[in-house]
């Protein structure tokens, strides 16, 4: 096993070197940028502070080695990973620690169940205990959220239910997945809250205050799943030796999540992370526009000002700038492979909205149909591009995406709506379903509008394989490009107003 | 060098005698700047006492706060230094009639006397010591950036007519930033970098009680509750440390004792900004809930 920070006395020599460019190595794998003089004020700091203290030596390495709040999630995975095993209080295994918390278990239990007082010699603590206890114990210390009892509760949970064998090449999930099912939370949850409705004083909760109270038991249980993953982590760890570990765990950021194949929770970091990028946005295109451009020579106000120069036009005068904002179509495929790329461009688009002129909205699978009135005075985009997948009348014949027919309809319905300040967006992988293309209608719509441009979720590679007819599309366009998570989309958006 | 903190716990309990109630980290960071003598740069939402924690290390530290509020168009003029030049122009105009030669009146305009010190130089040229407080970095455009860079890594200045004025002691420095741009890599690179986040319960229930003395203990427990629940929505602007402040202090002079859904729903407007996160919060708190948000992550 590798040497405890706390018994590394010099942090500028020997294991601690080592595993500190261990771990920085792992952090540049996982895509953040560290530099050589953020490296070494990392172990600078690490001088100052006592290496004992496992939360100052987090926080010493987070502020020299973390420099952006996306990061910090990352951060902490290859911080577990490296440094949750090592230091005296957590060798894996029977330590003093667990036997401590096994203890507390035992004599909590004890109180619960007067009848047990024969099993204390078995070793392992809490092991003794049969399931219905260890579910009583859970509910008990849930209710009243003692912190040392729930990990205790995580360890012996996971010992009894993840059923974890060394040298299984089983993800950190399946365990996990296990341990959750055999604690059923959502029914501890229910229990919770039902032991709260009903009150000895018989009077009733308000409805704020129920709210309350389950918040509060979530974030308890919320707690309660991080201990249980942390054990996991920490056994597999054990298992399988850091470096191994870290590279099963490493995540993409938010920034670089494939839109295409984002699982749920990612989704849930990509919205949240799209609020303060269109706020970015927002003040980088503002300050461009205003910057970098002079007007047209106001030849007027020129002339009028010579008059004090005897006539001599000395001063020239230039009209105040006002660029003019691109209207903006966007055309989206909304069929089920591309769902959530488009939703997320429609949701940037609109954020930004005030960039632009006007911003209409269409969508299709393989018939077409108008959104904009979904945006039109709601302040809530999510709420508005929810409506669209509901309420959009997108379906011809057997919903199955038709890229030609949509563009057909489209060029006769909206096609004369087309102008030269107008930017058209076709949002799709062009997977047509092998039907006719009709790419002539790109063709028309180009020549009416100011530029036409095609942005697909696919990686490049994929593009015109199977019924991929992005190729037959693009030549047609003024620009195709790759779109495959927020970082491209940003950089898109920005060339564009 | 002499430290000017002994230790963490020190720091945390210095600074909350000023009334800012630093959790683990901050007190960390504070201490690890004092001890490599390398800059902060804070980094959070709005409201979440960025500006304030300078103020308080200042105070506490018994030190001089010399603030730069950045704004967009501020060059060097405003932040570094300029020449007095109207002083300059009286000084060419007085030594006219000497039999001065060019040179000498040139070393001369160009000395410590004509020098009007901004608050980067001020910092570094301060005999006391000095908190340097530069807030909202953001709000600068990337060129006027590169003007931070040299004194925050070697804490000196260099003026073409003067040569490189160096810091008589290193200032503690405290950057501040909305996050409304990426800041450049070369900057963050200098900094140790400190993200403030809005309190967990318990310490936002101790911040209400600091600050809002005269309120109950159950009050503000209540009130921690809520704010905590109501920054779980989706919301456009999350409610900040001050707007919980603002609704402590609401409610106290309402003579509001035990918040209920009907006083929650009338207060709103102070704890949230926008219209429809109002209408979402009040909605969020009045009706019955149903349906459990399911724990155990289900097959794929």
């Amino acid at each position: 096993m590798p040497t405890a920070p706390g018994q590394a006395s010099d942090a500028a020599g020997g294991p601690m070197l080592d595993l500190l460019s261990g771990f920085i190595g792992e952090l540049r794998e996982a895509g953040l940028p560290v530099s050589l003089t953020e490296n070494l004020d990392a172990m600078q700091a690490l001088q100052h502070i006592p290496l004992d203290d496992r939360m100052a030596f987090k926080y010493a390495l987070a502020a020299t080695l973390v420099k952006n709040q996306s990061h910090w999630r990352t951060f902490e995975t290859v911080f577990e990973v490296y440094f949750s095993m090592r230091g005296a209080a957590w060798t894996v295994g029977d330590d003093e620690l667990s036997h401590e918390l096994d203890e507390l278990l035992e004599e909590l239990a004890g109180q619960g169940d007067e009848g047990r007082e024969g099993n204390q010699g078995t070793g392992g603590g809490g092991e003794a205990l049969t399931p219905e206890q260890l579910a009583e114990l859970l509910y008990q210390s849930l209710l009243n959220g003692d912190e040392a009892m729930l990990r205790a509760i995580a360890r012996q949970a996971v010992r009894r239910f993840a059923g974890m064998e060394p040298g299984r090449p089983v993800g950190g999930t399946y365990y996990l997945y296990r341990t959750l099912r055999n604690l059923d939370l959502d029914a501890v949850l229910k229990r919770l809250m039902e032991s709260t409705a009903t009150r000895p004083e018989g009077q009733e909760l308000t409805n704020l205050e129920e709210r309350l109270e389950r918040d509060e038991f979530e974030i308890r249980i919320d707690k309660l799943k991080k201990e249980i993953e942390a054990e996991i982590r920490r056994r597999l760890v054990a298992d399988r030796g850091a470096e191994a570990m870290a590279r099963t765990l490493r995540k993409p950021l938010p920034e670089d999540v494939d839109f295409m194949h984002a699982s749920r929770e990612e989704m849930g970091n990509l919205r949240k992370a799209l609020f303060p990028l269109t706020r970015r946005l927002a003040v980088r295109l503002a300050r461009k526009r205003r910057h970098g451009r002079r007007g047209a020579l106001d030849f007027r106000s020129t002339v009028r000002h010579s008059l004090s120069y005897g006539g001599v036009p000395a001063e020239l005068k230039f009209r105040y700038p006002r660029p003019s904002k691109p209207e903006i179509f966007v055309v989206a495929d909304i069929s089920g492979s591309v769902a959530s790329f488009a939703r997320f461009t429609l949701m940037l688009v609109y954020a930004i909205a005030n960039q632009f002129s006007k911003v209409r909205a269409f969508v299709f699978i393989d018939g077409i149909d108008e959104v904009t009135r979904f945006f039109e005075g709601v302040e809530d985009v999510t709420e508005a591009v929810h409506r669209v997948n509901t309420e959009a009348d997108v379906v011809w014949v057997d919903g199955h995406s038709d890229y030609g027919h949509a563009f057909e309809v489209f060029w006769e319905t909206w096609g004369k709506e087309i102008g030269p300040k107008t930017t058209v967006l076709v949002l799709g992988d062009a997977r047509n379903n092998y039907h006719a293309a009709q790419s002539w209608v790109l063709k028309e719509v180009r020549h009416r509008a100011r530029h036409l441009y095609w942005l697909n979720p696919e990686p490049k590679s994929y593009w015109d394989t199977g019924d991929s007819i992005v190729g037959e599309y693009g030549v047609h366009c003024d620009g195709t490009y790759e779109c495959r998570n927020l970082r491209q989309l940003e950089r898109f958006v920005e060339t564009l107003a | 060098m002499a430290y000017r903190f002994e230790s963490v716990p020190a720091i945390r309990e210095a600074l909350a005698g000023v009334d800012y109630l630093a959790d683990e980290g901050i007190a960390g960071i504070v201490h690890l700047a004092d001890r490599l003598g390398k800059p902060v740069l804070v980094e959070g939402p709005a409201g979440t006492g960025k500006t304030q924690l300078a103020k308080s290390v200042a105070e506490i530290t018994g030190a001089r706060l010399i603030r730069l509020q950045c704004y967009e168009g501020l060059d060097e003029s405003k932040a570094l230094y300029e020449w007095n030049y109207k002083k300059q122009l009286l000084r060419i105009q007085a030594e006219r009639n000497k039999e001065n030669t060019w040179a000498d009146v040139e070393t001369d305009i160009f000395g410590d006397d004509f020098l009007l010190t901004r608050p980067l130089l001020e910092a570094i040229t301060a005999d006391e010591p000095v908190v340097l407080l530069i807030d909202e970095v953001d709000r600068v455009e990337v060129e006027t950036e590169a003007l931070l860079l040299e004194i925050l890594s070697d804490y000196q200045v260099s003026i073409p007519e003067l040569g490189t004025i160096t810091a008589k002691q290193i200032p503690l420095v405290f950057l501040t930033s909305n996050n409304t741009r990426e800041l450049s890599e070369a900057l963050k690179r200098r900094c140790l970098f400190l993200h403030i986040d809005y309190p967990d319960m318990e310490r936002e229930k101790q911040i209400v009680l600091t600050k809002v003395p005269e309120i109950t203990e159950a009050l503000a427990d209540e009130i921690a509750r809520i704010v905590r629940s109501i920054r779980q929505l989706e919301l456009k602007k999350a409610p900040s440390v001050s707007e919980t402040l603002d609704w402590a202090r609401t409610l106290l002079l309402l003579g509001v004792e035990h918040v209920d859904a009907e006083v929650a729903a009338g207060t709103a407007n102070i704890l949230l900004k926008y219209q429809s996160d109002i209408a979402k919060a009040v909605k969020e708190f009045s009706t019955e809930q149903q349906g459990f948000k399911p724990f155990a992550p289900g097959p794929r």
